[in-house]
C-alpha cells in the first residue's frame, strides 16, 4: 500500500531545516538576497565558481575543515581540507597559465571519480577557462564529438583512457594543444603529445590569484542531447554560483556540519552542480567514491562515513530495490538525515521504499542540464506527495505550458492538465546559450518563458508530475540520449542501411536504448549479425550511450519527406496505437 | 542440478558478457584485475550479467555476494562453489 501523501513536521529530521516554510520562503525570496551569501572576489572584482567554492572558506575558518574525502576502489582513501584544495586548484590554474592557456579556452576533462579532476574543474575555473566535463563511459565517438564542437583546446584525463579512447582521434583533432596526463599509482611513460599532470603540478605555485571575473562570463559546457543533430552545449556562467548554493541550502537542506554524498558523476551536471560545487560554496564535507554501483558497498559508505545528505538517482535507487531491505538493514545509518534523488521520475514505490529502508522518503526533484541548478523539489519540510516532482524553488516562477504559434506561449491554469514545462526566464543558472548555435538556443523560449521540452501537469495543491518528453530524446539512467547520435553510429556499420531509435520503457532504467535497423541488401538478420551491430556500437559510443537491444526490421516507418517516425516505432513496439499517420510513407 | 567445472564456469561467464557486451574479447581478459577497469559495462549492463548467471546457473546471487563477481577468477572460484554448493 502505498501513501497517498507523506506528512512532514518541521522537525522530524532532528536539525532545524533552512526551510521551515515553504510558502512564506518562497514569498519572501529574492536572488540579491540569496547572493549575500556568497563573498565575491576581493576588491570588487566580481565573481567566480572556484572563489566561492574553495578559496573564501581556505581563508577563513573552515581551513582546515574536510572538503572532500575520496574513497578509492581498492579501499584507499585521500582527504582534503579546504585548504589543501585551494593549495592543488591553484597548482593546476598556475599549470594552466605557464602552458598559456588563457581566459575563455575550453578545458575538458575526461576521468572516473579521482581527485585530479576535481582539482583540475575547481582549477581551471580560477583561470577563467571554460570547464567541459566529460562521462568516461563515452567512447570515442561521443568524445570526439564533443571535443569538437566545444573547441577544446586542453583535455585532462588519465594514461589509461588517452591510449584507450582519444589516442586515434588525436589527428582529427588539431584544436586540442595540451593533453595533461593522470597516471595514479603507474609510472609515467613517454606517450606522445602528452604531458604528466603530477610533474607539471610538482613544479607548479600554490598561490594563485583568480582576474576579474565577471558574472556573465561563461564557466561551464555541458553537453546534452536533442532529438535531432549533433549534441548541444549549453553554456553556464560564473554567476551561476548563486544558484549552485542557494539550492543546496533549500532542496538539499545543506548544514555547516553535513556529510555529503552525491553519487552522481561530474560528467553529468548533477554530478558537477552538485557533486562539486554547490557542497563546497555551502562549507560542507563531501565523500567522493570512485568505486561502481555496488549496493552492499554503498550501505557500507553511509554508515561509515556517517553520511547525513545523500543525493542520489531512480535507477540506483531501483537497483537498491531489487536486493530488497534485509542487506540494508544489516548497516545502522544514525546520521543520516536526508535523501534525495533526480534523473529522472521516482515512482511512488521507490519514494516509500526509502521509508522501509532507511527510515526516510527519497525526495525526488527536477532541473535539466539547461537549468543550471534544481528547480522543482520535494523539501525536508514539506508534505511529499510520492510521485510528484514537488513544487517549485523560491526565485524559480514554474508553470505548464501550450505552446501557440512561433513565439507565444498560453499558460495553462487549470489544475492537472498536461502540457509543457516552462520557468519564467533569469534565475542565475539559467544557461545563456547552446555554443555556436543561437537558433537552437532562441527555439527553446518563448517570450519570458524557457520552454523545458518536458511535459508535466500540476495539482490544485500546487505539486508538479512529471508525464514523458515532448520530443524523441531518450531518458534513460537519469541520461538523456539522443537518438540520432546512436543512429548515426549504426549506419557507419556496412550491414547497416537505416536504424530508428527509441527509449523502450524499462523497470530500472526508466527507459533503455533500443535500435531498430533495417540492413542493406546482401546481408541476412542473424544472432551473430545483431551481437556483432552490438558491439560495434558500443566501441564507438560507450555503454553509457549504445543500444541495449538491436531488432532487425525489414523497412522503417518514415514520413513522405523521409524523417524516421520514432514514435510510431515506439508505438509498435509497445503494442499501443499508432496514433497520427496521415503523413506516414505508404508501404512502411 | 547440473554440476560445471570450473572451465564450463568461465565459458557460462563469458557467454553471458557476449550477449551484453559482444566487442569484449575473453582472451584480453586479465583474470585477477576487476572486470569493470578491463571492460566497458554499466551498472546496467552488470545487473543483466548477474541475471544471466542466474538463469544459465540456477543460483541465486544475492547482493551482498557482488563484490564475489569483480574479477574472473574470483567470479569463478564463487559461482562454482556456489553450483557445488546445491548439489
Amino acid at each position: 500500500m502505498i501513501a497517498n501523501i507523506i506528512s512532514k513536521s518541521a522537525s522530524s529530521s532532528g536539525v532545524a531545516p533552512n526551510m521551515s516554510d515553504y510558502a512564506q520562503t518562497y514569498a519572501g525570496f529574492s536572488w540579491e538576497t540569496a547572493a549575500q551569501s556568497l563573498m565575491g572576489l576581493p576588491d570588487g572584482r566580481g565573481i567566480n565558481i572556484a572563489h566561492e567554492a574553495v578559496d573564501r572558506h581556505a581563508q577563513g575558518p573552515r581551513a582546515q575543515q574536510l572538503a572532500l574525502r575520496w574513497l578509492g576502489r581498492t579501499g584507499v582513501t585521500r582527504d582534503f581540507s579546504y585548504r589543501d584544495l585551494a593549495e592543488q586548484t591553484s597548482r593546476f590554474a598556475n599549470v594552466l597559465a605557464g602552458l598559456g592557456v588563457q581566459p575563455g579556452e575550453r578545458v575538458f576533462v575526461l576521468a572516473g571519480r579521482i581527485p585530479e579532476l576535481y582539482i583540475a574543474v575547481l582549477g581551471a575555473l580560477k583561470q577563467r577557462c571554460v570547464v567541459s566535463p566529460l562521462f568516461s563511459a563515452f567512447g570515442p565517438e561521443p568524445i570526439y564529438t564533443r571535443l569538437t564542437l566545444g573547441g577544446g583546446s586542453v583535455l585532462v584525463t588519465t594514461a589509461s583512457l588517452y591510449q584507450k579512447k582519444i589516442a586515434d582521434l588525436r589527428a582529427r583533432l588539431p584544436q586540442l594543444r595540451h593533453v595533461l596526463l593522470v597516471y595514479g599509482d603507474a609510472d609515467p611513460v613517454d606517450i606522445a603529445d602528452t604531458l604528466d599532470l603530477a610533474a607539471l603540478m610538482r613544479e607548479a605555485s600554490t598561490t594563485f590569484v583568480i582576474g576579474p571575473t565577471a558574472a556573465d562570463d561563461p564557466a561551464l559546457l555541458h553537453f546534452t542531447s536533442g532529438t535531432t543533430g549533433k549534441p548541444k552545449g549549453a553554456v553556464h556562467v560564473h554567476g551561476a554560483v548563486v544558484a549552485h548554493d542557494a539550492t543546496g541550502k533549500l532542496a538539499l537542506d545543506f548544514h555547516a556540519d553535513d556529510v555529503f554524498w552525491c553519487t552522481a558523476d561530474p560528467g553529468w551536471v548533477t554530478g558537477t552542480s552538485y557533486g562539486i560545487i554547490s557542497p563546497l560554496t555551502n562549507g560542507v564535507s563531501s565523500i567522493v567514491d570512485e568505486g561502481d554501483f555496488d549496493a552492499d558497498r554503498w550501505y557500507r559508505i553511509l554508515a561509515e562515513q556517517k553520511v547525513s545528505v545523500w543525493y542520489t538517482a531512480p535507477t540506483a535507487v531501483r537497483m537498491m530495490m531489487k536486493g530488497g531491505t534485509e542487506l540494508v538493514h544489516q548497516h545502522d545509518f544514525p546520521r543520516l538525515r536526508f535523501i534525495a534523488s533526480v534523473g529522472e521520475p521516482l515512482n511512488p514505490q521507490a519514494v516509500c521504499w526509502g521509508l522501509d529502508a532507511f527510515g526516510l522518503p527519497i525526495h525526488d526533484n527536477w532541473w535539466q542540464t539547461e537549468t543550471g541548478g534544481i528547480m522543482l523539489a520535494n523539501y525536508v519540510a514539506m508534505d511529499i506527495k510520492p510521485g510528484s516532482m514537488g513544487k517549485p524553488l523560491p526565485g524559480i516562477e514554474a508553470a505548464i505550458v501550450k505552446r501557440c504559434g512561433e513565439d507565444a506561449v498560453e499558460i495553462i491554469t487549470a489544475p492537472d492538465v498536461e502540457g509543457e514545462l516552462a520557468l519564467k526566464r533569469g534565475w542565475p543558472s539559467m544557461f545563456r546559450g547552446y555554443l555556436n548555435e543561437d537558433e537552437r538556443y532562441r527555439k527553446c523560449f518563448a517570450g519570458e518563458w524557457y520552454l523545458s521540452g518536458d511535459l508535466a501537469k500540476c495539482d490544485a495543491d500546487g505539486y508538479y508530475w512529471f508525464i514523458g518528453r515532448a520530443d524523441d530524446v531518450i531518458k534513460s539512467s537519469g541520461h538523456l540520449i539522443g537518438p540520432f547520435e546512436v543512429e548515426s553510429a549504426l549506419m557507419e556499420h556496412p550491414a547497416v542501411a537505416e536504424a530508428g531509435v527509441i527509449g523502450k520503457p524499462d523497470p530500472v532504467q526508466l527507459e533503455t536504448v533500443k535500435a531498430f535497423v533495417a540492413l542493406k541488401s546482401g546481408y541476412v538478420p542473424s544472432e551473430v549479425l545483431r551481437r556483432e551491430l552490438l558491439g560495434f556500437a558500443r566501441k564507438r559510443l560507450g555503454a553509457a550511450i549504445a543500444p541495449k537491444e538491436i531488432d532487425f526490421i525489414e523497412n522503417l516507418p518514415k514520413t513522405r519527406s523521409g524523417k524516421i517516425m520514432r514514435r510510431l516505432l515506439k508505438a509498435r513496439e509497445l503494442g499501443l496505437p499508432e496514433g497520427d499517420t496521415s503523413t506516414l510513407e505508404s508501404g512502411a | 542440478m547440473t554440476s560445471y567445472n570450473r572451465e564450463q564456469i568461465r565459458d557460462i561467464i563469458f557467454d553471458a558478457l557476449g550477449a551484453i557486451a559482444p566487442e569484449v574479447e575473453p582472451a584480453l581478459i586479465a583474470p585477477d584485475r576487476p572486470l569493470r577497469e578491463q571492460i566497458d559495462i554499466d551498472s546496467f549492463d552488470f545487473l543483466n550479467f548477474i541475471i544471466r548467471l542466474h538463469e544459465t546457473l540456477g543460483i541465486d546471487i544475492p547482493e551482498k555476494d557482488y563484490a564475489e563477481l569483480l574479477t574472473l577468477n574470483s567470479a569463478v572460484e564463487y559461482l562454482t562453489r556456489r553450483c557445488a554448493a546445491q548439489q
